[in-house]
Formats: structure tokens, sequence, C-alpha cells
């Protein structure tokens, strides 16, 4: 059952990837792509964890308290961020390519055909 | 290829790619045994070296503030790439018709609770934000949620269907003049560790007394500069969601 | 691994899986802040105060919002698109 963290973190990547390999709808896309960036934090958060640590802050504990790692912390929050801005950067594209073409499947944008 | 060939295919090659990481994932260690010696060395020494008590905004800022750089100026540039994306191009024919005064007369207000609700929460939100961001490095917070925080009272302004104020705060320059300001802050203070004879991104100033307010050093200066930066640039984002919905808005009653 | 734990991280899969599954944009949305909330959770029982407080805040508001606008301005598009008989697909075509 300790393998379980790390098996919903693949799992959330896959099904991420495979809401974006079929989708009809660019605004489906880019919110499949959000749940595929939050499997990372799942697997990061899980390898930072220690059982009967604390969270690490020592506002009010002392120092020398088991806590859980901080360095994975700082990856992941930075990474929520990003993900925001990097979603509306998407979905003005998103937006543009539906003023240019008039639909939004992507199958359909004659542009993008290699 | 046809959608149900490309189903087929991720349905195999998903599978296959599942199976390889689970495989690679029992290298790792036993989840909630964490074994590696860098989270230990830092909650040991941050609060000794840095006098700060949260270690997460402390790597965040000071150990490695460099990546913490990098992050800000993904987030400058999306701004700059949305506005751009979003602006109106040439083709654009429904302003330049309509010359009308902007009056906000007959626009239906939303209901009394959500006003008065909406108004009432701008003030205790403004000093919420600017709590989180001035006391990232004691408690949980920091920049990037402060700033989050902060670039929603501007929005309850709009949900509260003050349309008027809502453009007079979110197409200010201040706006720009502040996220300009967050980013060259944060790097001009990395200079400050150069000009003192140290390191860029170095933590120079006076670390104070753990547990006060002035303590850190130059993380609690990097802390305002970050709240500044993400603040100014969420507003500016979803400004240029809502910016032709609330012209035509404005327009259409007047 | 606690019980708590274990219900958390199977209610993430399921929210998830539920977030892809539902191909109307508009539905989508609701389902993915309610997995923003629900990821929050997560990461508060994992001992993580700062993330979660990041996930909530971008995951469960800023993120849904920003979809939300970007629909409503799609659908402006279209019906301007509609209502104006097409004047811009001979521009860029």
């Amino acid at each position: 059952m300790s393998i379980l963290p790390y098996a919903v973190a693949g799992w959330l990547f896959i099904i991420g990837l495979y809401g974006i390999v079929t989708s009809r709808n660019f605004i489906h896309l880019v919110m499949c792509l959000a749940v595929l960036q939050s499997s990372t934090y799942v697997l990061l958060l899980s390898v930072g964890y220690r059982v009967g640590g604390g969270p690490p802050v020592f506002a009010t504990a002392p120092v020398g308290t088991p806590a859980v790692d901080p360095l994975v912390h700082a990856l992941v929050l930075t990474d929520i961020v990003v993900e925001a801005t990097v979603v509306a950067l998407l979905l003005s594209l998103a937006i543009r390519i539906h003023k240019n073409t008039g639909n939004l499947e992507p199958d359909k944008i004659v542009e993008l055909r290699g | 290829m046809t959608i149900t060939t490309r189903k087929r295919l991720f349905v195999m090659f998903g599978a296959a790619l599942l199976a390889i990481f689970m495989l690679a994932v029992r290298e790792l260690p036993e989840f909630g045994h964490y074994r590696g010696p860098y989270g230990d060395v830092l909650n040991r020494e941050t609060v000794y070296e840095r006098h700060v008590t949260d270690v997460v905004s402390a790597v965040n800022f000071d150990w490695r503030g460099i990546d913490t750089l990098g992050e800000e100026s993904i987030l400058f540039l999306s701004v700059v790439g949305t506005i751009v994306l979003l602006r109106t191009g040439d083709g654009e024919t429904e302003h330049k018709d309509e010359q009308g005064t902007t009056s906000n007369d007959d626009i239906p207000l939303p209901s009394e609770a959500t006003r008065v609700a909406s108004l009432g929460l701008v003030g205790p939100l403004v000093v919420f934000g600017l709590y989180i961001v001035t006391h990232g490095h004691l408690t949980p917070g920091g920049g990037f949620q402060g700033g989050v925080v902060l670039a929603t009272a501007p929005l309850l302004v709009y949900v509260a269907g003050d349309l008027k104020t809502f453009k007079r705060i979110a197409n200010h320059e201040f706006v720009e003049i502040t996220e300009a300001l967050g980013i060259g802050g944060y790097l001009s203070s990395g200079f400050l560790g150069m000009v003192l004879g140290s390191a860029y991104l170095r933590n120079v100033l006076p670390l104070g007394t753990t547990g006060h307010l002035f303590s850190g050093g130059t993380i609690l200066v990097l802390n305002v500069f970050t709240g500044a930066a993400v603040a100014a640039g969420m507003v500016s984002i979803l400004y240029a969601f809502l910016e032709h919905t609330i012209e035509v808005r404005l327009r259409r009653k007047g | 691994m606690a019980f708590i734990q274990v219900t958390i991280l199977i209610f993430v899969g399921i929210t998830g899986t539920a977030v892809v599954v539902t191909r109307n944009p508009i539905h989508q949305v609701i389902g993915l802040s309610f997995y923003g909330i629900i990821l929050g959770l997560f990461f508060f029982i994992l001992q993580a105060p700062d993330v979660a407080l990041s996930q909530i805040t971008i995951g469960a508001v800023v993120l849904p919002l920003m979809f939300m606008l970007a629909l409503a301005k799609i659908r402006r598009q279209e019906q301007r698109k509609s209502s104006s008989g097409h004047p811009e697909s001979a521009r860029g075509a």
C-alpha cells in the first residue's frame, strides 16, 4: 500500500496525456494539461514526506522536531504559479485561433497540419 | 490519422509507459521514509544561519534565489504574451463605430447581498494579502501566495458590478509600473550582493533576531518585490481577458 | 499509511479522471475547481501548508476563473461572427 501515491501520480499522468491526445476542443486540452502538471506535484510531495514529521516551519516548534523535506515544497510552490501563467498564455492562444479560424478543434485547423 | 486509431495506439503505449513507470518507482524509498540528507540539513541549519522560521521561504528566496528569478521571468513573459495576444488587431470593428460615453446607469446591478459581501470583503482581503506577503519568512506564505490573494481584491470589485471602478483600477499605469518595479527590484537586489563584496543574490543585509518582522536580510525584500510582481501580473492578465467584455457592457447600455 | 491518506489519494485519482472524461468545457471548469480543492486538502494532509495555500488560491480560484473568462470571450466571438455574417473570414484564410 505504500506504493499508492506513486501509482496515483502515474495514473494522473497517463489520464492527462490521454485527454490531450484524444481531445476535440482546445479548452478541454488545456484543462487536461493542468491535470497532467498536478501529477508531478503529487509525486514530488510524496517523495519528501516523512511519517510522524511536522511542517517545515519552526515558529512554535523548537528546531529539532522531525519535519518533512522543505526542498520539495519550494519546487512545487513555484511550479504551481508557473502553471497558472502558462495556462493564461495557452488560453489566449486558443482565443486567437478561434478568432482567426472560427473553430476550436485541433484536428480541423488546416494550418497546423504537417 | 483518425481519432480512433490514436485512441487505440495510446491505450497500448500508455499501458506500457505506466508499467515501466511502476517498475522504476519501486527503486524509490518507501513512502514516508525520507532518506536524503538535504532536507535534514536545511531544517537544522536555516533557523540559526538566516534567522527565519519558515524554511520553505528561505529555500525559495535565499538558498535557491536564482531559480525564483527564472520563475519570475517566466511569469513576466507570460503576462506580456497574454496582453499582446489579446490586444485588438487591425480588423477589429467593435471600437471604431461607437463613440458614446461610458455611462453606468442602465446596467442591471447584481443583487444587494452580492454587492455588500463583495465590497465589504475588499478591504480585509487587501490587508490579508499584505500580511501574507510580509510575513512570508515567519509563517507559511510568501510573495507568491500573497500576490495572488492581493490580485483577487480588484476582482471582487468587478463581481460587485462596479465596472467603472474596476476599469480605473486595472487600466491604470500603476499596475504596469508595479510589475516592472517588482521584477527590476528583484534583479537589483541581487546586484546589492555584488556591490557589497559577495556573490549575486547573496543575503548581505543585517539578519536581525529570529521571529521578528524585520529579520532575514534580503528575504523580506525579495518577498515584497515578488508579491508586487505577481499581484500586478495577475491583475493585468485578468484585465486583458475582461477588457472587451467591459467595453461592450459599458457601451451597450449607454 | 494512515487511512485518511489512502482515502484522499483515491479521491484525487477519481476526481482527476472525472475532469478529463468530462467533454463539455463549461462542466469541466466546475470539476477542475473541485479537483483543485481536493488536491489542496491532500497537500495539507501531507504537512505542506505553503504548497496547500498556493494550490487553493491558484488551482481552485484563478485557474477556473481564467477558463470561464476565456469561454465567455469565445462565446461572444461566435455571436459576433454569426450576427455580422462572417466579415473576418475573408482575411487571413
